[in-house]
């Protein structure tokens, strides 16, 4: 207790700042509290009554569970639903890290044009660019004809696993490219320069400076990207065929033409729970202790 | 391990402009440094040192003109090949690595293996006296300890050359005359050549052994901070370097004097311009006196004026006087001295030996930033 008279001196405003913390949460809580609701009625809610009937459908059980476990298409599927996903976020990864960077390297007024392509096709409904990817992709659609016009066998995109990723790489390209932006503006273009002054050739200082520095971006994206396809429903559903289902169409399938809400709840949690084990294993990655100074 | 003096390379620039479309940022600059020199690039900012800088570094390649460094031309040879050291101003350490291995990456990317690589950074970070900050991030460290690592990180790998680039611009004025001294006494130590680039006259004068004066895309001037001050080629020059008086009015010449009328008032100097220039007057604040008015010696140049400002500086006070013709001089005396109040009627005194005749030139303005 002796230390109480020297520490006297910091407690003073260290409470006060305390005080105003504490304030500020109870304050905090009021202006969230709509959003809180809203998420608690309409996301909440339906989500529990949705594990209820996966367990109470027909009658009290595991049945829909040892049902879909048990059904070697579903397991299928479910590896498929994965398997494009993976696929999807390798795309937009490929296609975004050099479109964000390029972001970060030009001007002002070029750099509005290039984030007005990346969220102008957003703002268009994914139904309309659903179906404008159909007529690229289809047999007799324009991709097709130029390989045609230019002397090479036709290729099958439309209902392929192929012509699936595309379209879904462009519709969740804007939420890998965001992200990754977002972290590669923060990089100081001047350590490349310093890289290279140290003896490092361009490739070098992209790999060993450039890249780590952006891995936060990348990670963030990735996941975002990846629990998104994860549940996507309509690109692959319009563009996929029999043998590129994905989970969501099963989904789909059970509860609107079969009325089985049980085993469609069920399909419901176990992609809502991978989601969930993904999110926490990725997390610890994109976090950045030394960034944020770790004094402490 | 060679001698000190012979461990730095000469750089050699000859003739060398760069131009950014119809913007020169620099027009024929030459200049030679010697092995080991510690030469500072002074000047306002767009003047011309920092690209010169990095011309020298590899960045900015040259649109006309030689360099050589070490006796060989690095023409075209990138950044990476060149084995410069570079410390910038905004410390540039790799945020995702901890400070020993900042200051170990130019030797790893060189292939130099364990035992010997450790030995080297942890002499590199003696020299700067950051031994014990080794497992830190850059982020843990304050401004002034950051740029002490990015130094150890330049010279780990023993470059014949190190080019600094304002490296004390972000940092406060007690820790950058402290950083000043450091920076002179690993010089010293290392006999590396140093290129030091910075807008602070100050600075200069306290770190280097020569000094080149840019502006506007040229070199006003090379020489000692002492040859700088006592004799300024130019004007520019004379105002860049350290405080000065520019007296200017209606000039006459008569044999090998040259006099300058200020309302009224003519002041001489036993000294001739070339034909053609409009020449005007540059005097150091020491070289000043002041007397209250009409008790000063008949026998000097005098211009009556009026205190505009008074500065008490410990060691002495520093007076702004207004002039007749709204012009200010800077008058620096000693302790000792009759000491005046602002708005006190004064002669300004000053020996017609001591006036530095220059040549008038409308580039001599300059702006700091």
């Amino acid at each position: 207790m002796a230390t109480i008279t020297t520490d006297s001196r910091n407690t003073g405003p260290a409470v006060a700042a305390d005080d105003r913390r504490r304030w500020f949460r109870g304050q905090a809580f009021w202006l969230v509290a709509p959003a809180l609701l809203l998420l608690v009625v309409c996301l909440g809610l339906p989500l529990a009554i949705m594990t209820l009937r996966s367990f109470s459908e027909p009658q009290w059980g595991w049945q829909n569970y040892a049902w879909f476990f048990g059904t070697p298409v579903n397991l299928t599927v479910l590896q498929r639903t994965f398997a494009i996903s993976a696929w999807v976020t390798l795309v937009c990864l490929i296609a975004g890290y050099p479109y964000a960077y390029v972001m970060t390297a030009v001007g002002p007024k070029m750099r509005l044009v290039l984030i007005l392509c990346v969220l102008v096709p957003f703002w268009v409904s994914g139904v309309v660019r659903t179906l404008a990817w159909v007529i690229l992709l289809q047999d007799s659609g324009v991709i097709n004809s130029v390989i045609r016009a230019v002397g090479l066998s036709p290729v099958k995109l439309i209902r392929t696993q192929t012509g699936v990723v595309i379209g879904m790489a462009q519709v969740l390209l804007p939420f890998m490219i965001l992200p990754l932006y977002s972290v590669m503006k923060t990089i100081d273009l001047r350590l490349m320069q310093a890289a290279r002054s140290l003896g490092a050739s361009p490739a070098r200082a992209f790999a060993q400076v450039y890249l780590p520095l952006s891995l936060p971006g990348v990670y963030a994206g990735a996941i975002i990207v990846f629990i998104l396809a994860l549940g996507f429903y309509i690109t692959p559903a319009l563009l996929g065929g029999p043998r590129s289902t994905m989970l969501s169409t099963l989904i789909q399938n059970q509860v609107l033409s079969l009325l089985n809400w049980g085993r469609g709840g069920a399909m419901g949690v176990v992609l809502l729970i991978a989601t969930f084990v993904l999110l926490a294993l990725a997390a610890p990655l994109s976090r950045q202790p030394h960034k944020t100074g770790s004094t402490r | 391990m060679a001698s000190p003096s012979t461990r730095g390379a000469a750089i050699d620039l000859k003739s060398v402009s760069k131009q950014y479309g119809s913007f020169i940022a620099l027009d024929k600059v030459s200049l030679r440094i010697e092995p080991g020199e510690f030469m500072t690039l002074l000047g306002p900012s767009g003047s011309g040192k920092t690209t010169t800088l990095n011309v020298i570094a590899g960045f900015t390649e040259v649109s006309s003109g030689s360099l050589d460094v070490g006796g060989k031309s690095v023409i075209g040879v990138p950044a990476h090949k060149r084995n410069i050291g570079v410390v910038f101003q905004h410390y540039a350490l790799f945020p995702h690595m901890r400070v020993s291995r900042n200051v170990a990456y130019p030797l790893t990317l060189r292939g130099i293996a364990n035992p010997d690589r450790e030995a080297r950074v942890r002499k590199a970070l003696d020299m700067v006296k950051m031994a014990d900050f080794g497992h830190r991030f850059p982020s843990e460290l304050s401004g002034g300890q950051q740029q002490r690592v990015a130094l150890a990180r330049a010279i780990v790998f023993d470059p014949p050359l190190l080019l600094m680039d304002e490296p004390l611009g972000a940092l406060d004025k007690k820790l950058r005359e402290w950083l000043q001294l450091e920076i002179k006494r690993i010089h010293r130590e290392l006999g590396t050549t140093f290129v030091y680039v910075t807008h602070d006259q100050e600075e200069a004068l306290v770190l280097s052994d020569r000094i080149a004066v840019f502006n506007q895309g040229r070199i006003e001037q090379i020489g000692t901070g002492r040859q700088l001050y006592d004799e300024p080629e130019t004007l520019f020059v004379g105002k860049f370097v350290g405080d000065s008086t520019i007296l200017r009015g209606a000039a006459s010449t008569s044999g090998n004097e040259t006099a300058i009328e200020i309302e009224g008032r003519k002041v001489a100097a036993a000294k001739r311009l070339p034909d053609g220039a409009k020449p005007v007057m540059l005097l150091r604040p020491e070289k000043l006196s002041l007397a209250r008015r009409g008790k000063g010696g008949q026998d000097r140049n005098t211009l009556p004026g009026r205190i505009g400002e008074a500065i008490y500086l410990g060691s002495g006070s520093k007076y702004e006087v207004v002039l007749a013709d709204t012009s200010k001089a800077i008058v620096r005396s000693t302790l000792d001295a009759e000491t005046f109040a602002i708005g006190d009627e004064v002669d300004l005194i000053f020996a017609g030996s001591d006036v530095k005749l220059l040549a008038d030139d409308e580039k001599a303005d300059f702006t700091l930033t």
